[in-house]
């Protein structure tokens, strides 16, 4: 069938077109088993792909200690471990040699009994590492199948297909020439889905289906801007990709040249525009992408990928480095922002974890993890550029609990002599619509506000959007949500306070005539957006912009909101239509 | 054979990087090392095994080394453990 389309995240903005490889670790262990050989033969097939798999972790090692990023690679020591582990090593001897397995049988029943013993471990923190077992697992058959059919991890101009991608293969892929990636699973801030944003691979994730109905060797667009997917595209289909393709690379080859000017508009209102970042390896984008420094580091991703909570040397360590790496640009620091359940990796049940124990609610209950954090964040502020961001608040009271913690950091640290900045910034995410409601009283306790758009749809509309059912009804444009921001910086600005938006809305273009017209300070959006973004703020006015918000103003739902901007930006900037307009439906 | 018990005072437990630590240097003795909790014992030089122990913070543990530098391995596990808290702190 010609022009199957699929539709997933957007994740990556480029397109590729090429040939698809389903890398699936099912279809390797069982499809296409190796015929069994003579004992001796599999033992020295079993070493081979053993010490190949050795050398290439270690290879792997040196790459993402050189991408300064020690967690991978520390999971990285722990396959090594496994490589050389006694009860791998004798319960293959003993397969191949006593129940005359072939290596690839002999591995995969380990692996088999391995996952039941893991399975029974009550803790699940440790129960899930049978996961970086079995990347190893799965590496060892390719390894042994490469033998004999001289693959690699995908090859050049192809397109990887997979239910989900680990960070280490991904590297691998980008240095075999792989142009795309369509995964299942996944959101814009997966571990791997950035990776492969930094090597300029094409990706559309969270695609349902997808390893259904694609087979190896099927012709694939990943178009990576609007999140679809065309298998086996028809000549019509594929000449149009690939214009959209040419033209866009043009496009922001054009933007990337001009991404160093100002962000300021035709009549001379000028808006600050910075990064969203999480990982080491995202911190050449700052000046690659021509950001005014990071107005949200998320730190989730320290808690998340370490093997124990981070102490405040491992935390100082790493926001230090952004904050240098911003300098004389800010770093807005946000606190942990996780529910219970993912810190302490035991189930804290709750009945409704978005209305649950999460962000500020979470830390202020965990003080020590929290006090670690702060004092972290206060000893990498002492050049003066660092600010602190407190997430899921919901009432005054939460706020002065910080500044209370915060306080007593600073009298300690000055009590051992350690520089910190005394006049460091502290600001809270508008998520809860109580934060918007009341922002005049929030407004004497905080120096800024930041717009966490995702959330505060979620929390205005009462509406997850990850629920299938009712994910229509989530729209960041949504009128209500509009107002709601408006609110916020208008009372903000009234008390001399400013607002960011950091966001997904930071990156949609026909949203820019919005938010500059509500007269936001700062958005801040993933790295690779903003050169386009400057440039189209560029060329608008303020006074336009305030004008098209009167006219949303008047809409009444999210849906004319986004045709009349549509509208209004395809007539202002006719270039935007490759951006903009998706594939036709055949 | 010399054995000693040890107690586990970091607070997430023997996760995979003190495993790996502990697996690291049972592996630079040559005598036999073994952990033993509530009766299960593994071989200390087999990642997989001390990390199916699962041993959480609180819990105790049993370090059993047979060979010519038995005390040595025994001692150098302690400190790990007991001193040095797995450099967690």
């Amino acid at each position: 069938m010609k022009n199957k389309i699929f539709r997933g995240i957007p994740a990556s903005p480029s397109i590729a077109i090429g040939k698809s490889f389903l890398y699936s670790t099912k279809e390797i262990a069982f499809s296409s088993r190796r015929e069994k050989k003579e004992v001796k033969e599999e033992m020295t097939n079993f070493e081979k792909a053993r010490l190949l798999a050795s050398k290439q972790l270690r290879s792997l090692r040196v790459e993402l200690k050189k991408a300064s990023d020690p967690v991978s690679s520390r999971l990285i020591d722990v396959q090594l471990l496994f490589l050389e582990d006694p009860l791998l090593l004798n319960s293959v001897e003993k397969r191949i040699k006593v129940q005359r397995e072939s290596a690839e049988e002999a591995i995969v029943n380990f692996a088999e009994s391995l996952e039941e013993d893991f399975r029974d471990i009550p803790n699940s923190y440790i129960a899930e590492r049978y996961l970086d077992v079995k990347d190893v697992v799965d590496r060892l058959l390719k390894n042994l199948q490469d033998e004999e059919t001289d693959t690699e991890l995908g090859s050049f101009g192809e397109i990887m297909v997979a239910e989900s991608f680990n960070a280490s293969t991904v590297l691998q892929m980008s240095k075999a020439g792989v142009v795309g990636l369509i995964a299942e699973k996944g959101g814009r801030t997966s571990h791997f889905v950035i990776l492969a944003e930094a090597l300029d691979i094409s990706a559309v994730v969270g695609a349902n289906g997808v390893t259904d109905n694609i087979e190896t060797g099927d012709e694939v667009i990943v178009d990576g801007i609007s999140g679809v997917i065309v298998v086996n595209p028809d000549e019509d289909t594929k000449r149009r990709f690939e214009r959209k393709k040419e033209e866009t690379a043009a496009i922001q080859k054009k933007f990337l040249e001009k991404k160093d000017l100002p962000a300021t508009t035709i009549d001379g209102y000028s808006i600050d525009i910075s990064a969203n970042i999480e990982l080491p390896v995202e911190l050449p984008f700052i000046k690659k992408y021509g950001a005014k420094g990071v107005g949200l580091l998320r730190t989730e991703f320290l808690f998340l990928t370490s093997k124990a909570i981070p102490n405040e040397k491992a935390q100082y360590d790493f926001y230090l480095k952004v904050a240098e790496h911003a300098f004389p640009d800010y770093v807005i620091i946000r606190t942990l922002d996780l529910g219970g359940d993912k810190v302490f990796k035991t189930k804290v049940q709750e009945e409704n974890p978005f209305l649950g124990w999460r962000g500020i609610r979470f830390t202020l209950a965990n003080e020590k993890i929290f006090k670690d954090q702060l004092r972290a964040i206060l000893r990498a502020s002492a050049k003066g550029n660092v600010r602190i961001l407190i997430p899921m608040v919901s009432q005054v009271e939460e706020i002065l609990k910080v500044k209370d913690i915060i306080g007593k950091i600073k009298t300690e640290l000055k009590k051992e002599g350690v520089a910190f900045d005394e006049n460091i910034e502290i600001g809270a995410m508008v998520e809860v619509p109580s934060v918007p409601l009341m922002a005049d009283l929030f407004s004497g306790v905080v120096d800024f506000f930041s717009i966490g758009t995702n959330d505060l749809t979620q929390y205005t509309l009462a509406v997850d959007r990850g629920n299938k059912k009712i994910s229509g009804l989530f729209d960041q444009l949504d009128p209500s949500v509009i107002s709601l921001m408006k609110m916020t910086v208008q009372k903000a600005h009234h008390n001399n306070k400013w607002v960011g938006v950091c966001g997904d809305i930071a990156a949609d273009v026909i949203a820019l005539p919005v938010l500059i017209g509500m007269e936001l300070d700062e958005l801040s959006l993933p790295p690779s957006f903003i050169p386009q973004i400057k440039n189209v703020i560029r060329g608008l006015s303020l006074k336009e912009c305030k004008d098209l918000l009167k006219d949303v103003e008047k809409k009444a739902s999210a849906k004319e909101v986004r045709e009349f901007l549509k509208e209004e930006m395809l007539k202002r900037f006719p270039s935007l239509k490759n951006i903009l307009v998706e594939v036709e439906n055949d | 054979m010399f054995k000693r018990e040890a107690e586990i005072i970091n607070s997430l437990g023997i996760h995979a990087r003190p495993a790996s630590m502990i697996v690291k240097i049972a592996s630079s003795f040559g005598s036999h090392v073994e952990l033993e909790k509530d009766g299960v014992r593994v071989n200390a030089k087999s990642i997989m095994g001390v990390l199916m122990l699962a041993t959480e913070q609180g819990e105790k543990l049993t370090i059993i080394a047979e060979g010519k530098d038995e005390k040595e391995a025994v001692e150098a596990l302690l400190e790990l453990i007991e001193k040095r808290k797995f450099d967690e702190e």
